[in-house]
């Protein structure tokens, strides 16, 4: 038995649980395991780091077969680096101490970032002589990530690392989160039950239930897929990475770039390395033959029809290129009708909201154009 | 005044027993704080019965063990040439067995109580289970250990019916104090017995007191 490069494979069996899962892993980039609770998006990652021991069934990545039916890999030779839930800091170490506790005991590697930089990457410096007892929820997972980078693993696994945090500690850790997408060397698997961290954080999506993968690909494609029903409650929308082109101090707007031309967004965002992800909903996407002269609607675009599909509720689904970039508007059938839909037809589409996901709040564009 | 000979034998053997059965039961402790064994269940019964068997009883079946025609003391006697019962090294097995659960439980509590949250991440950082019991297990159970070393010790110095079953009353050999204070009664020396039982009842506070002193601190510090 052998597994291919670029991909997770595990299998177990057992009384009251089946998992049977094959994930493709790009070479780099975050991939999200999305899925209701009790869906074994927890005891995929468990497998894939040896944690389960009584688990019958396979294990392998990128080539490496790491447990089958005769053989088991123990977890302390699997060079992963795990970040649970609970953070698991050693209680009677300095941060210090429980930062070196995996880096001496594995190999270094020349291609990943030094101890210096990750510690700086997630700014734990000032709280190394603490102990765990003395930090913050948010400080605490900080020092755990730092902790499982500097085991130098061939492959990160993180385990819903922000669902004991409150909403302002989620905030707080989030930008640490971006730089370490941005920086991370090595594929990472983030386990999740919230699709805006997915959102944001994830370069590729895999949706779990019942043990098994209902659909995998790169995340703007699988947010645009309706046939999912865990994701977002079936309801379809696009993800779009932008860049800050500038503010506008007068009226408080962002204009951002992104493949297909130019958007605004109320607000001030991105004053840091990461790019910005935009999610738009389906539905507040609005279409008109012509664009229209006087709105309140700041963000119109032209766009050009690729195709339609009937949804139940008398909607129709309505992929559009905007430029080089993708959106999906959500319309009627009645509009679609009128509107006379068909591939290949310009069109402009007037987008209503926006989240902007690197600041993790909902923005109505719509709200800001009142006042504008 | 009474010889102090026998204070000083009875804090020798705490010592030597204590000493013992941290190094053997700690093993056995976190044995049993793991597995899921049927044998559990069985072994943690023999542990504890210590607790519940009158001293004379378990006294009675360690001189017939021990003795030079038992299953253990003719070994003994073949190996040594000496006899175990009626001897210090007697004393010392007894004594194992007779405080065995008042040092096993506490370890066992303490080594149970870690859970498998602070091993499971100690693996994923790559350490091995040895190593993990002496990087993440001991140090996180040092109040189990002391509780441990400070109740055995002063379990055996308060021992008195084994002694008397099979060590006798030889001065200097098997003399331990609780014995010297009963033949002091018995030859009516009651300035001697209340000597010795002062000092018996002062060093058995201090033990306790600096038990609960030092738990204390180590719960407040974590």
């Amino acid at each position: 038995m052998k597994t291919d490069a670029g991909h997770v494979t595990a299998a177990l069996s057992r009384p009251d649980f089946t998992l049977d899962v094959d994930i493709k892993v790009p070479s780099h980039g975050v991939t999200g395991i999305f899925g209701a609770s009790g869906c074994g998006k927890t005891t995929l990652l468990r497998c894939i780091a040896g944690l389960e021991r009584d688990a019958r069934g396979s294990v392998g990545f990128n080539g490496q077969l790491w447990q089958d039916s005769e053989n088991f890999v123990p977890p302390w030779q699997r060079p992963v680096g795990f970040v649970f839930q609970d953070a698991r800091l050693f209680p009677h170490m300095t941060v210090a101490r429980n930062l070196n506790y995996g880096r001496r005991r594995s190999a270094p590697s020349p291609e990943l970032s030094s101890p210096e930089q990750i510690i700086d990457m997630l700014g734990i410096g000032h709280l190394l002589d603490r102990k765990p007892a003395q930090l913050s929820g948010g400080e605490q997972q900080r020092a755990s990530i730092a902790r499982a980078l500097l085991r130098y693993p061939a492959l990160v696994l993180m385990d819903e690392p922000l669902a004991n945090l409150d909403a302002g500690r989620k905030q707080e850790i989030m930008p640490f989160l971006d730089r370490l997408h941005a920086n991370l060397q090595v594929p990472m698997l983030y386990v999740s039950h919230s699709l805006d961290e997915m959102t944001r954080l994830c370069d590729h999506l895999v949706v779990m239930q019942s043990g098994r993968v209902l659909g995998q690909g790169r995340l703007h494609d699988m947010l645009m897929r309706t046939d999912l029903p865990t994701l977002g409650g079936g309801e379809a929308s696009t993800v779009l990475d932008v860049r800050v082109l500038d503010y506008d101090p007068h009226y408080q707007l962002s204009r951002l770039q992104f493949a297909g031309g130019e958007v605004v967004v109320p607000g001030r965002h991105g004053d840091h390395c990461c790019p910005l992800r935009l999610r738009i909903m389906a539905s507040d996407v609005s279409l008109c033959r012509e664009r229209p002269q006087s709105s309140s609607i700041l963000n119109i675009l032209p766009a050009v029809v690729e195709s339609r599909r009937a949804e139940s509720g008398g909607h129709v689904l309505v992929q559009l290129r905007v430029g080089e970039a993708k959106l999906m508007a959500r319309v009627t059938l009645k509009s679609a009708e009128a509107l006379n839909l068909t591939q290949g037809q310009s069109l402009f589409a007037q987008i209503k909201g926006v989240a902007v996901k690197n600041s993790a709040e909902q923005v109505a564009i719509d709200n800001a154009n009142a006042e504008a | 005044m009474p010889g102090l000979g026998p204070l000083w034998l009875s804090v020798k053997l705490g010592l030597i027993s204590t000493a013992i059965l941290i190094l053997l039961g700690t093993p056995l402790a976190f044995w049993l704080s793991r597995t899921r064994s049927h044998a559990k269940t069985f072994i943690e019964a023999m542990v504890a019965l210590p607790i519940v068997l009158p001293p004379t009883v378990l006294g009675f079946y360690l001189l017939i063990l021990l003795g030079p025609n038992g299953l253990v003391g003719s070994y003994w006697v073949k190996l040594t040439e000496s006899s175990l019962t009626f001897s210090f090294g007697g004393l010392v097995l007894a004594s194992i067995l007779y405080s065995m659960p008042f040092v096993i439980q506490p370890l066992q509590n303490a080594f149970e109580s870690i859970g498998r949250g602070f091993v499971e991440a100690a693996e994923t950082l790559g350490a091995r289970p040895l190593d993990i019991f002496f990087t993440i297990i001991l140090p996180l159970s040092t109040r189990g250990f002391l509780t441990a070393a400070i109740m055995g010790f002063a379990h055996t110095l308060g021992e008195f019916g084994v002694v008397l079953m099979v060590g006798g009353n030889i001065p200097g050999q098997t003399r331990v104090i609780s014995i010297a204070i009963y033949d002091h009664v018995e030859a009516l020396e009651y300035a001697q017995a209340h000597v010795l039982s002062g000092l018996l009842l002062a060093f058995s506070f201090t033990c306790m007191f600096a038990l609960y002193f030092i738990n204390g601190r180590l719960r407040h510090e974590n």
